[in-house]
């Protein structure tokens, strides 16, 4: 493999996301000279990453949701260039554009890479499979070598010997078929309260609630530790909780300090959403339940009178969310 | 409104996941089959499309002989036809599956018109490759978006609704024909009725013998992730262990006393 590595840096509002410095450091580690993609500002910040030239398309309508788009540009960038490896993060945006440029080049890729190293003309790598629960040993084909990197596989850190990249403008040709999908203003957030994504702790519930009104007994719970409430897939799917509380590998990923799983047996696509919480509580009638693998404390018991027994000592303590 | 809904078969893996001693595959000799959710919910999407509107609705899959029990799982839900790409068990990757599907739909629309819509789940469930769908849509040069979770149609165009983060929504508008890949949320699919896999056991399924090729992305082996949590410590049994649980909380500062 001969050429740069082309990392696709995402900077909202010109700070280079937590993912793309992720992909910068996964960068790094394949052979050659780091170079970036911008869609909007940002460059100056990426020569702590070690990149030496930083690509930016200079095309105000690529600054929105338009993969096609972007797609057609990072095509023609590649063509010119050519570099031996395109990297982008492993995002929903990520792992879009880089399909809709491996379709265009023809070209093989990879999605969720988590290591990779080149050997002759192919990449030997590992990557994700089953949201994370199992790993796969592949070779990549191609050229270039187009992947995405799993989030948080890496953990992005900046070089030892930074660089002041070079900044060069691109000006990709586009064409209003790049622009065939419309978009659309984006419609802000309408809901309140604490989200799950951000909240420091969350109680989730599972099949051993029996019913959507058994929630109630969380929701006590909840508000008393200053929780958000999510579940299991077959909460969701019997409609005792709107799908957007769906934790998992086709809900939401959670990165509470705890979580308390309640009535979930823990099934591998659960738990891809779970695990990155710093604790786990899970609170079961089977000691055996998979969910123990990787719990961290437990209480074994029925639900039904051990969540409503937690609330009453929070009370009778006067005890507040820390 | 003519649909076209591509799934794929997977393994039903519950709380832990077994290797074949080889590492090639998962062991599935006590395992049910399954399709991802993304691809339950837009095979309802899809019925539900016709139901409103009127239309066909087709479901196609490539995969072994087995795959029709999906194919029919699919028909019970009301899907109408249903093609089988059938192959010999080994894996095919994005692209080789990505070039046989676009090729049977380039026949299917030969033979019966175009495929007003085509749905794809965002990604399977095994492989996760993020990529078949918006390959099919640049083959067949048709717009894509992937993610979705709100779909309308109308005549001539879909405005169709993904998550943008922060609980904010993108949006956009698409002409018809087109593809559009849905994530599990846009709808609540409904159970399979007792008539309804009645007549799917009789339906006909459609099949076609694509020869296997390499694509670019070639499996070595299987593994599973070394993860470093130790077995859980059990606080205690039943309500008496709330005093002990509420230390806890205490105790790692997610309550102030
Ligand atoms: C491709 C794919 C994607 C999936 N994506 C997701 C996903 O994103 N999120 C997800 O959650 N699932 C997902 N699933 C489903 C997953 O495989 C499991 O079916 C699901 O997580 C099980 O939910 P559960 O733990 O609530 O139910 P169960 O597995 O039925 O477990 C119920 C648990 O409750 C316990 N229990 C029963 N009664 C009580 C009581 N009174 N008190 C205390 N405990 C009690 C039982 O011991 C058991 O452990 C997916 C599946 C597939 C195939
Ligand atoms: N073997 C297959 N047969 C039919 N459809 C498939 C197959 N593999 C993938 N797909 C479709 O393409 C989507 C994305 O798959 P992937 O690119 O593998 O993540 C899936 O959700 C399915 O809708």
């Amino acid at each position: 493999m001969t050429g740069a590595v082309l990392v696709v840096v995402d900077a909202p509002g010109g700070e280079p996301d937590r993912l793309s410095l992720e992909a910068l450091t996964f960068a790094r580690g394949l052979h050659g000279p780091v170079e970036a993609l911008l869609f909007g500002p940002g460059a100056e910040k990426l020569g702590a990453f070690e990149v030496s030239t930083a690509h930016v398309a200079s095309d105000a309508r690529l600054a929105g949701p338009v993969p096609e788009a972007r797609a057609a540009a990072l095509v023609q960038l590649i063509r010119e260039t050519p570099p031996s490896a395109v990297v982008a993060a492993g995002s929903e945006p990520g792992n879009e554009l880089l399909a809709h440029a491996a379709a265009r080049l023809g070209q093989p890729m990879a999605a969720n890479v988590v290591s990779a190293s080149p050997e002759g003309d192919r990449l030997r790598l590992v990557r994700q499979r089953w949201g994370g629960s199992l790993l796969e040993d592949a070779w990549l084909d191609g050229s270039p070598k187009l992947l995405t990197v799993a989030p948080h596989a890496v953990t992005a850190e900046p070089a030892s010997s930074p660089t002041s990249p070079s900044v060069v403008p691109f000006q990709p040709t586009l064409s209003d078929r790049d622009f065939r999908v419309r978009v659309r203003p984006v419609e802000a957030a309408t809901t309140s309260g604490i989200s799950l994504s951000d909240a420091r702790v969350v109680v989730g519930g599972g099949r051993g609630l029996g019913s959507g009104e058994a929630f109630s007994e969380l929701e006590e719970l909840a508000s008393l530790l200053g929780a958000a409430v999510g579940g299991s897939r077959v909460v969701t799917s019997a409609g005792w909780r709107p799908h957007s509380d769906q934790i998992g590998q086709t809900g939401l990923r959670i990165a509470p300090d705890l979580y308390i799983a309640c009535g979930i047996s823990g099934a591998i696509q659960h738990i891809v959403g779970c695990k990155a919480a710093k604790r786990i509580l899970a609170i079961n009638t089977d000691p055996d339940a998979p969910i123990m693998d990787v719990a961290d404390y437990a209480v074994i018991g029925d639900l039904h009178a051990i969540v409503p027994a937690i609330s009453a000592e929070l009370r009778r303590r006067g005890s507040a969310a820390g | 409104m003519n649909i076209l809904v591509c799934v794929k078969r997977v393994p039903q893996t519950g709380g832990r996941i077994v290797l074949t001693p080889d590492g090639q595959d998962i062991d599935t000799r006590y395992l049910g089959f399954t399709v991802s959710p993304h691809e339950e919910c837009a095979v309802e999407e899809a019925v539900r499309i016709v139901e409103k509107q009127g239309g066909s609705t087709t479901v196609l899959t490539l995969g072994p002989a087995a795959a029709e029990d999906q194919l029919r799982d699919a028909m019970a839900l009301g899907i109408e036809r249903a093609i089988l790409l059938e192959t010999d068990g080994r894996e095919w990757d994005p692209v080789a599956t990505a070039e046989a599907i676009v090729s049977v739909v380039r026949s299917e629309e030969a033979a019966n018109g175009p495929f007003d819509l085509i749905l794809f789940g965002n990604e399977s469930a095994d492989t996760g490759g993020y990529q078949v769908g918006v390959r099919v849509a640049v083959a067949l040069d048709r717009p894509i978006v992937t993610g979705i979770k709100s779909l309308e149609v109308g005549e001539r165009s879909v405005v169709a609704r993904r998550d943008a983060g922060g609980g904010a929504w993108e949006s956009f508008e698409l002409d018809l024909p087109t593809v559009v890949s849905v994530k599990e949320g846009i709808n609540l699919p409904r159970y399979p009725s007792v008539p309804g896999r009645l007549r799917a056991k009789r339906k006909e399924v459609a099949r076609v013998s694509p020869e296997w090729r390499a694509g670019g992305l070639e499996k070595i082996g299987l593994r599973l992730p070394q993860e470093e949590r130790s077995a859980a410590e059990v606080i205690d049994q039943g309500p008496d262990a709330a005093g002990a649980v509420v230390d806890l909380l205490v105790r790692i500062g997610v309550v102030r006393q």
